[in-house]
């Protein structure tokens, strides 16, 4: 792919092709979010729903809001804030779990 | 710094705005970071007038049992609306919108915010969210009476206007975020030369660390307020049992934000403090480094106690238990401050002005207002006193005695550089001492009230609690005159106030290194840094400051 020559580049530009293709991509996690729904995983289905969840919002930030051309500050706090929200489920599921 | 400039005989902001037009529209389409938190001073401070004379509403229902002056269904709504407009309309926007944005880029040594354009629109959607309110209490369904929690299953089987009232803190939350974002790349970017990170007033790490709680913490929000107005449309279910739904997933969704955001109400409040106590004791901050963490702390532990408001609403056993011990250690760094501030005052030099003697109360309410928020924090005693007047005797500690006060004194403090006059040093701490008084008159009893098991959010109540609700109510009245002498003063010293000096206090933070009021660009030559933020020792060579 072309953005991957030129990863440090300021003005980088992806190409159309790429973006139609992380398009794409996304439609298609997201049928298989609504497909797995319908499967019982029993306790799995939320994981599994929050994983394909993850990729789509790591597609979306690294090309389509341009983190992963960007300068590295940038990543520091989304990955602070990436942290935060991780706590925030792990603490919710302290609750959702052991609830009698 | 440089060295506090004599006014040179130049325009001030108020003589030279960033647009050509005159008059009203001059301040309403101005970009000035300077006239914006003016706007939003007269914006908030109205508010809160308002919000302050429901209060007083409130309090005269209830001064004997039964029906006083209003029905029980309009005290409901009065309740919602004080709630709804002092935490979102004053508390929250109070001191980051009114004195981040006058004085975040003047200690920076900036020109203005990063982004000047969005600051006032900001300021504009504030005003739409704020209008939109109003327009939610006309509307046929009625004014909003869930309280200013929106807990379902309530607020979606009510019949009041919830949608557009929810809708309006929804719009509001924008303004937030956008200020937010305006703050972070204006520490970031747009620092003096000289100034390093450690260099910056504290103030400005206090609004730096609320402004990161405003951009993460306030779209979880947002999104609540969709799923209720969906909920209320459509009836999905998302916190239905009957249908799938999870009741309990409302009270985390609301918290997990509503939390972080009492720490946007304190932390720019306890930055203002970090200000006031250094220049009244004229003594370089205790602990400067441990404090400007300490914010950075605050603000990332206080992401981790959302659910100590919800021990009572079916959380489990093991959730309640790790909620509490984060919320005793979220105490730590609180501790931090209030140890740093008081050895700060250890041997200086202290000058008992009205903003230092504002910041006494402060100390004094705050500290109650805390521990008493550990009792809450506790799992056996917050049973006991859950929803009671006990939380609202704790939160008006905090919110009022903690935040409020600081925004008063902030305003003391900032006064004579805002608009260049002087304020009437007397009244304002006839004030001060009055607000003291009263403010223990008006809450105090209802700590007692809590614990003896008055439930928050009645009408009407036991005979055995007819003193103690007459001596609140009594409070709320002095609380009324206290604000009558602060507005009367301050708006007095605006129209006939003696000019003041340009460095009354001897600051030596950036602001105080420019004339007062400041030109429309701030500094007529840009600063650059040399010393550490509270380096006393630069008044002498400031010119702008005279010892009296
Ligand atoms: C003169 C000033 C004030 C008075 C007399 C006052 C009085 C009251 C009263 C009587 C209640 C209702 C208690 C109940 O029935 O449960 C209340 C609730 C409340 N007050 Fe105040 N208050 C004042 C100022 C403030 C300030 C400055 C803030 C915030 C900064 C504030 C925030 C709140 C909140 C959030 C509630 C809870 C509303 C709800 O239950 O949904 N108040 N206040």
């Amino acid at each position: 792919m072309e953005y991957e020559k030129q990863t440090e580049h300021k003005h980088h530009h992806v190409g159309y092709g790429t973006l139609i293709l992380i398009w794409v991509a996304l439609i298609a996690l997201t049928s298989i979010t609504v497909t797995i729904a319908g499967i019982s995983l029993g306790s799995y289905t939320l994981f599994v729903a929050l994983f394909i969840a993850a990729i789509k919002s790591s597609l979306v930030i690294n090309i389509f809001m341009h983190i992963k051309f960007d300068e590295p500050i940038f990543k520091v706090f989304l990955i602070v804030s990436g942290f935060t929200l991780i706590v925030i489920f792990i603490l919710t599921f302290s609750d959702f779990i052991y609830r009698g | 710094m440089a060295n506090g400039a004599a006014a040179v005989a130049e325009k001030t902001f108020y003589e030279e705005g960033t647009s050509s037009r005159k008059g009203i529209l001059g301040w309403l389409l101005s970009t000035d970071h300077k006239r914006i938190g003016l706007l939003y001073l007269g914006a908030v401070g109205s508010f809160f007038i308002v919000g302050v004379i429901l209060g007083i509403l409130m309090r005269l229902e209830l001064i004997a049992p039964g029906k006083t002056i209003m029905e029980p269904q309009t005290y409901n709504a009065v309740f919602t609306l004080h709630g709804v407009i002092m935490i979102f309309l004053f508390i929250i926007p109070g001191i980051p919108a009114v004195f981040g944005n006058f004085f975040l880029p003047l200690q920076l040594g900036a020109k203005d915010v990063a982004f000047p354009r969005l600051n006032l629109l900001s300021w504009y959607i504030y005003i739409i969210g704020a209008i939109l309110v109003l327009i939610s209490l006309v509307l046929p369904g009625g004014p909003l009476d869930t309280g200013w929690t929106f807990y379902i299953p309530y607020s979606v089987r009510t019949g009041a206007n919830v949608s557009l009232a929810i809708f309006a803190a929804f719009v509001l939350g924008f303004s937030s975020i956008l200020t937010g974002l305006n703050f972070i790349t204006t520490v970031h970017r747009m620092r003096a030369p000289g100034m390093g990170f450690f260099k910056m007033p504290l103030f400005v790490w206090a609004t730096y660390a609320t402004a990161w709680i405003q951009v993460i913490a306030t779209p979880i929000i947002g999104i609540t307020i969709l799923l209720v107005i969906l909920e209320r449309v459509f009836g999905v279910g998302i916190f239905d049992p009957a249908l799938g739904g999870d009741p309990i997933l409302y009270q985390h969704l609301f918290w997990i934000y509503s939390h972080p955001a009492v720490y946007i109400m304190i932390l720019p409040a306890m930055g203002v403090v970090s200000e006031i106590i250094p220049t009244f004791a004229r003594r370089t901050i205790f602990g400067y480094k441990a404090i400007a963490i300490s914010s950075l702390a605050i603000a990332f532990v206080g992401y981790l106690v959302w659910a100590h408001h919800m021990f009572v609403s079916g959380l489990s056993d093991t959730s309640a238990m790790i909620f509490s011990l984060l919320t005793f250690i979220v105490a730590l760094p609180s501790g931090v401050k209030i140890f740093n501030w008081v050895a700060t005052m250890y041997k200086g030099s202290i000058d008992p002005k009205p903003p230092f003697i504002w910041v006494m109360v402060f100390i004094f309410l705050f500290s109650i207002g805390g521990l008493t928020g550990l009792v809450l924090g506790s799992l056996a005693t917050d049973v006991h006193l859950h929803d009671t007047y006990f939380v609202v005797a704790h939160f008006h500690y905090v919110m009022f005695g903690g935040t409020g006060t600081i925004f008063f004194a902030a305003l003391f403090y900032w006064y004579p550089k805002m608009f260049g006059k002087m304020y009437s040093i007397k009244w304002a701490n006839i004030a001060a001492a009055l607000f003291f008084v009263a403010f223990n008159a008006l809450y105090f009893p209802k700590f007692i009230m809590g614990y003896m098991g008055m439930p928050r959010r009645y009408y009407d109540y036991l005979p055995e609690f007819a003193d103690l609700q007459l001596i609140s109510t009594i409070g709320s009245w002095l609380m009324g005159i206290t604000m009558i002498i602060i507005f009367w003063n301050l708006i007095h010293a605006l129209l006939k106030g003696p000019k003041s000096k340009e460095n009354p206090w001897g600051g030596v933070t950036l602001e105080w290194h420019t004339s007062s009021p400041p030109p429309l660009e701030n500094f007529h030559v840009i600063p650059t840094v040399t010393h550490e933020p509270y380096d006393f020792s630069q008044l002498k060579e400031m010119k702008n400051y005279e010892s009296d």
